[in-house]
This record gives C-alpha cells, structure tokens and sequence, in this order.
C-alpha cells in the first residue's frame, strides 16, 4: 500500500547540507527530514581535514583572499558572486557552528585553531595561509554530530532509512518526493510545497573512490528521469591522497601539517611542478602530477602509487630545506591527525610515523550537480529559469562556487553555507505558498513501476558484475586524464550495461529490507549519471580543473568558459550557460 | 585465501526463527569482513541484508558480532577473524536490540537513549559575534568522548544492557560525558539528574566490554567512571 504525508517543507538527506536546511526551515514551517541512513551516518561524517573561514585567528587574513583562491583553484569555471557569498557568509557560518556546540581546536588564546590547506593562500605573499578552522581531523563528523544535536534540541522531525525514488514535478513545480521505507518496502508520497534535495555525491561509479556505498546520485538520478538537467557533470575531483587500491581518503591536512609527496627514487616531486605552494597546490594538479610521476616510470617499484610521507623527522628536514622554522613530533602529529594515521594503520599496514605511505588519487568529490542559483534554488534551464518549489544544496548541488575543481574544506563552507540559505529561502517559500494539488492516486505509480519492475523481473545478469565493469571502465576512461577516444569507449560500454541492466537480477524478492533491490536500483542511477558525465566530458575539449583532456591539454578560455547543462530525455542534449566573473579575470594557473 | 563464514540468518518474511548458514570463499587475506559479506551477498546470496555506508569506520552502519566481540564489519580482516575464529568467522547481530533482518537490528531504543541524556549543547547566554573561548586543556577535557559514531558496539557488548533494555548503556553515558565536561555548557546538573534514575549510570558495572568493543578506542568503561565520580561528588572535574 502507498502512505501518504503532507508537509510544507521536505529535506532529503540528512548530511550536512541537508540538516542545516532543515535546522532552518523547520524553526517556522512544518518541516520533515527524509533519508536513506541515520542522519549521523551521512557521508559528511568523514569529512576530516577542516572547513575554511577567514576569521585570521593565526596570522591576517580576509575572505577575499578566500574567493580568489577559491576561484582560481575552480579554475575560473566558479560563479563569482555566488563564491563572494560563500566566503564573506563561512566566518558567520563557522561561529554559528561553534555557538551550536562544535568542539572546535583551540589556539592557545582560547580561539578555533587554524592551519594550512591546499590552494589557501595570503594573496600578498603567495603563501600558504591558515585558514582551515579543524576538530582534530575528524571536522566532518564534529560537523555532522553538532547539526544532529541542534535537530535534536529544536525536535526535526525525521523519517530514517527512506529512500528518494521519484520527484514529483508538473508543470514546472515541484510538489514533493515518492520515498521507499526500507523497513517495510512500501512507498510512501510526501506531498509538499517545498522541496530540498541534499543527497551528496555519486562517486560509486568510479572503482577507486573514497565515496560510501551509499553514495549513488538517488536525487540527480531523479532529476535526469524527469526531464531536468544537470550542471558541470565532466568536472569531478580526483583526491590525490587515497590509501593505495582501497581508495580512502587520507586529509590534505596531512600535507598541511607539513607531509610531502614522494616519488619511487625518493624525489619531492611537486617543488619541481609548482615552485612555490608545492605539496600544497590544489588537488587536481597534484592528481595529475601524481600519474605523471607513474607514467614516466617514477612511480614506487614501477607500480601505479606514490608516497605521502609524513614522517616528523622527515616534515622537520622539509620545513628545513624552506626556510621555515617550525618543527612537529609524532606526538603532535598523532594528537592533530588521529584518524588518518589509524587509517594507514589499520587499511594499509604501514605506521605513518615510521614509514611514508602508499596513496594514488581516489574518485573524491562532485564539483558538479543540480544547478542552482545562490539561493539554492533549482534551474530548469540554462536560461536561468526556476522550477518553483524545488531546491537543492550540498555537494549535490551545482551553484557553483568550485567551478572546475574544488579547493580543500570548501565541501564542508559550501554545505553549511548554501544549506543554510536554502533552508530560509525555502521557509519563506513555504509560508506564503499553498500546496499544490496532486494526483493522489498517480503519485507513486512511476516510482511503484520501477519497483515492481526490478522485483518482479526473472533476469539474470548479475548487477555485481554490471557494477564492476562500470566502476573499470570509468577509472580507466573518465578518470584523471581523459582522451575523446577513451570517453567513447566509455560511452559505448555504458549504453551496453545499460542494455544488460534491462535484464539484471534481483534475487530478494521480499518487502522488508531488500537491499538487494535498492542496490540494484541505485546501480540504474550510476549508469544514467555515469552516462551524462561521460557525454558531458566527450563535449569539452579543453583541459580545466578535474577535467584533463589529453587531446585537448589547454584550457580554452575563447571556447569553453562557460558551464555544461546536460538533459538525458531519450537522446543526450547539451547546452551552455555563462560563467559570472566579477572581480576576478582568468588567469593562468600558477602556485 | 579460503574463508568460511557462518552467519546467522533470519528474514521476517519467511523465517521463523534464526538459523547459521555456512558460505565458502575465495578472498585475499587483508579483504575486510564487509568485503566478505559483499561477496556472499554479490556473488551467492542477494537477501542477505546488512547496513553499511562509509566502509573505513566512520560511519558507523556495520557494527555486528564478529566472532562473538562486537566490531565494524568494516575494520577487521578475514585474515585475522579465520584466525579467531578457528577455521571460520561466526557472524551474528549485534545483541539486546530486536532483529529486524540478519544482521540489521532496530536501533530505535537505542537512539532513544541517546536522546534521553540531551545530546546538545546548552548554554543560554548570549554568545557575541565571535566564538566562545576555551582553553586548549578544556578542550582536551573531552575530546576522547567526541569521536562516538553511535555505532551501538559498547551498549549492545553490555551485560547490564542485554539484561535490562531500559538501561541507558554506555553510549549514552558517553554523549552525556562529551556535554558534561565541556565548559561551554550549563546542563550537566539535568544530564547527571537522568543518569542518577534507577536505569541510568548505576546499572553499569564495570565490565569492561564497552572499552574493548569501541571501534573509535574511546576508553568508554573511564568516561563513565568520570561520570559517576561526578554524581558522587557533585564536582565536575
């Protein structure tokens, strides 16, 4: 049977973005929070190395600074203005976060603790600056348990482990979600006036990712499925430091506390690439200096990884060698980097304390997403037209303040920030706004055929096997260097998993926590975003940020400053918007 | 490597009781647990149900009883579990918490213990436009007990809790410690008021098992003696 529930404002997902929103919306509209895992469970949680502000508690600093390093790290494929909000709003946002509760580190003087990250700088000097406000390096989940807690204290009301299946939309606006609760299988419509999707990423269509296996692109999917687009799918973050074949993530703040890159000879080899920022220059350029260093036969014993050796003794000879007097211990490296160490520890066998660690870039983040505006409402269009109702924020969310690659900890200001405004502007949607009428009866019939679909099939391909062609493919063709050959046999391949999905198994044929359906389905949505993403990369030639084309290895400011909307309505159709520049004028990439 | 796994299997829907089914696998030896699990559940059996998202113990979704010691599924290897395990790796749910499917429990009297002790921050004063100082060592003070991922291993490794439902258990005792000595916050009486009722604090009784089962190394059995220290002396130190 479908149950059915009426409320002015839905979140769905409960990460960061998503409880931020729904910290905001529900202090003046009937507000409900939908997700597929507890709420602590979401994927900020592992968040780790900080989240930056310009609050200057260690040495000057201004949040122009910030936007700059923010957009030149985006590789000016960033919206100006809506990064100007980001970082004027992340000092606010970061003091709210530490009013709330968030047990920040602290400076001697009592203040949040600060230190270096990638692509951070003190725009005078060219230097590395601290910016990354940090709890130990476990910032994500201080961020997530601290939301949790407000929620808790201002009583949100959730609906845990609900899956999103469909979006309803007609004309133009959208009026809410079709859910399936996982306890009992059944589908339940949630009717509203507004909605704001917060769902994270959808890196599980690479092989080597840090991503969770939750992390399946459910609301873009949605999207794609009813007839929106999506922004900037080409551009997706490949971290550099990924605990070698296991893909999680050990913190750039490792390499802010001073750890370096290696080489198989032992050669510190981003002095040579980026003279000044060296190990600290953003992620994409490490990424890619990364699989250089391997390809040209540099890497560790001829294989496919470097190291990030974070060894005090060895930080200590680096700082050294720069000129800068500071000088760390293993106990302050332990106490500043707890969980990353135990992470080498425990996934690679390897003391980081004692020995450099074997890491290679690892599927990280989604640059790209629901496009949006800076109010986190969602564009039908590249026109800038809005579908009424409907918002979107977090990494699902394409506003967009990372452009073509994201700085460091800006994941973690852009979630509370946009969240945030998403979840006020929705409010005030909804306080003026009536429910629309919905087909009662039809509401759940596409999201119940999907459903049925896949629980009624006899197929026989496995979906593991769908999955892991999937995830090889996209590593080896829509990864960190990408050739329009490569991407088209990428495209090829998916439309022939896509074939082979109409015939997929599932063997749970059961209503209560099937989760051999919900991963059979969420497979369907990393195909079809698999597919955009890689159609979406085929159509840029140039070389920016996250996306590196061999074959086209400039970035072609005259042709391609300007963002990608993708539609998957029976055939792939792209179109382009603008890129806003305001203060900021493109600019070669030099650290 | 070859690797048994006898897991205990029960689904609502069919099932009117649990019972162990035996799997045989291929897997490398530094393979996780969960990566064993997948495998059954790809490769041999799709209705074998588990939660599970981050897979490197963050999260907190795969805490089960491994080897009869609660652990996250995804932090312990097939390698060292065939070892303890004599031959194979028993796995089970994890204990005191009704069954709902295999390995997924209901977590719902646990989250209710956990909202029980007022889980946030409290302090009414006007905090000003900047942050609220605190000092290094106050920050210290508590920052063994901030890093619980509610995963459930210490209350459902307890012997009071698996007698007594009610019993808060330790995890809660620990969300209440991470409040309690913070010195940004103003309701540590109120926490300690619930924890002093007849199925708070006083029902543990210093096993241990909570400690040795926490997969984040909280010294969980010492946050809850700080606590009852704190109730018998009215100070908080």
């Amino acid at each position: 049977m479908v149950h059915h529930h009426q409320f002015d404002a839905l979140v769905v997902g409960a990460g960061g973005a998503g409880l931020m929103a729904a910290l905001h919306a529900s202090k003046t509209v009937k507000t409900a929070v939908i997700s597929k895992l507890y709420p602590t469970r979401s994927h900020t949680g592992t968040a780790q190395g900080g989240i930056s502000a310009a609050l200057g508690n260690m040495e000057p600093d201004k949040w122009e600074w910030h936007a700059y390093d923010t957009v030149k790290g985006g590789d000016f494929l960033c919206d100006q203005d809506a990064v100007d909000i980001m970082c004027r709003d992340a000092i606010d946002a970061v003091i709210d976060l530490e009013h709330m509760g968030l047990p920040f580190d602290r400076t001697p003087d009592g203040k949040i603790s600060q230190r270096r990250f990638g692509g951070h700088t003190n725009n005078d000097t060219k230097q590395a600056v601290q910016r990354a406000c940090h709890a130990a390096d476990r910032t994500g989940h201080m961020i997530l348990q601290t939301l949790y807690q407000n929620c808790i204290k201002q009583k949100v009301q959730f609906f845990d482990e609900f899956q999103m299946i469909d979006l309803l939309v007609a004309d133009g606006k959208c009026n809410g979600i079709v859910a399936v609760c996982l306890d009992t299988g059944e589908l339940h419509v949630f009717h509203s006036k507004g909605t704001l999707l917060a769902t994270g990423g959808f890196g599980k269509m690479w092989k080597v990712t840090s991503n969770a296996h939750s992390l399946t692109g459910d609301a873009p999917a949605a999207i794609l499925r009813r007839h929106l687009p999506l922004e900037d799918m080409e551009f997706f973050q490949f971290h550099p430091t990924g605990v070698y074949k296991l893909g999680i993530l050990l913190s750039e703040a490792a390499r802010g506390e001073g750890a370096v890159f290696l080489n198989g000879k032992g050669e510190r080899f981003m002095e040579r690439y980026m003279p000044t920022l060296k190990d600290l220059a953003p992620r994409d350029i490490c990424s890619r200096y990364i699989y250089k260093e391997i390809r040209e036969g540099r890497g560790v014993d001829g294989k496919d990884y470097v190291y990030l050796d974070f060894r005090p003794e060895e930080i200590n000879k680096y700082f050294a060698a720069d000129g800068n007097p500071r000088r760390v211990t293993a106990e302050y490296m332990e106490q500043k980097l707890p969980d990353i160490i135990e992470f080498a520890r425990v996934y690679q066998g390897v003391d980081p304390m004692t020995a450099p660690v074997p890491i290679q870039p690892t599927a990280h983040y989604a640059m790209g997403g629901i496009p949006t505006n800076n109010d986190a409402e969602v564009l039908a269009d590249e026109t800038g037209r809005l579908i009424e109702g409907l918002y979107a924020a977090g990494e699902v969310a394409c506003v967009s303040v990372h452009g073509a690659n994201r700085l460091g900890t800006n994941s973690l200001v852009d979630l509370v920030v946009f969240g945030k405004r998403g979840g006020i502007k929705m409010a005030e949607y909804c306080a003026k706004a009536a429910f629309r009428e919905i087909d009662k009866a039809g509401a759940a019939t596409y999201a119940q055929n999907q459903i049925d679909n896949l629980r009624k099939g006899d197929g026989t391909e496995e979906p593991s096997k769908i999955r892991k062609s999937l995830q090889i493919m996209m590593d080896d063709n829509v990864g960190v260097y990408r050739t329009g050959p490569g991407i088209q046999t990428a495209i090829d391949h998916i439309h022939e998993l896509q074939e082979r999905y109409k015939k997929v198994r599932v063997q749970d044929k059961g209503m209560r926590w099937n989760t051999d359906l919900m991963e059979v389905w969420e497979l369907g949505a990393l195909l079809d975003l698999a597919e955009v993403t890689a159609y979406s990369a085929l159509a840029r030639q140039e070389s920016r940020g996250g996306h590196f084309r061999e074959d086209f290895p400039k970035r072609d400011d005259a042709n391609f400053l300007k963002h990608t909307f993708v539609w998957k309505n029976g055939k792939i159709e792209i179109k382009h918007k603008p890129v806003v520049i305001t203060r900021f004028k493109p600019e070669e990439r030099k650290y | 490597m070859n690797v048994r796994l006898k897991i205990k299997r029960f689904n609502p829907e069919t099932d009117k009781k649990p019972y162990w089914k035996e799997y045989e696998l291929d897997m490398e030896p530094k393979d996780r647990v969960l990566d064993a699990l997948h495998e059954v559940k790809w490769t041999q059996d799709g209705t074998l149900s588990l939660r599970r998202s981050c897979a490197h113990g963050v999260c907190g979704s795969d805490a089960m009883r491994i080897n009869g010691r609660n652990r996250l599924a995804c932090k312990v290897f097939v390698d060292d579990e065939m070892k303890t395990g004599k031959g194979a790796i028993m796995i089970e749910p994890i204990l005191g918490l009704p069954v709902i499917k295999d390995m997924i429990v209901d977590m719902e009297p646990f989250m209710a213990h956990y909202r029980a002790v007022m889980p946030f921050l409290v302090n009414d004063t006007e905090p000003g436009p900047r942050e609220r100082l605190q000092s290094p060592q106050d920050r210290e003070r508590f920052d063994d007990t901030t890093k619980c991922i509610l995963c459930a291993c210490c209350t459902t490794s307890c012997p009071s809790f698996w007698a007594r439902g009610e019993y808060v258990g330790p995890a809660a005792i620990v969300q209440a410690h991470r409040f309690i000595f913070d010195t940004r916050d103003q309701a540590a009486e109120e926490r300690l008021a619930v924890l002093n009722e007849p199925d708070g604090i006083w029902r543990c009784r210093t096993v241990f098992n909570c400690t040795e089962a926490c997969p984040r190394g909280i010294q969980v059995t010492k946050a809850i003696g700080e606590v009852k220290e704190a109730l018998r002396t009215g100070v908080i130190a």
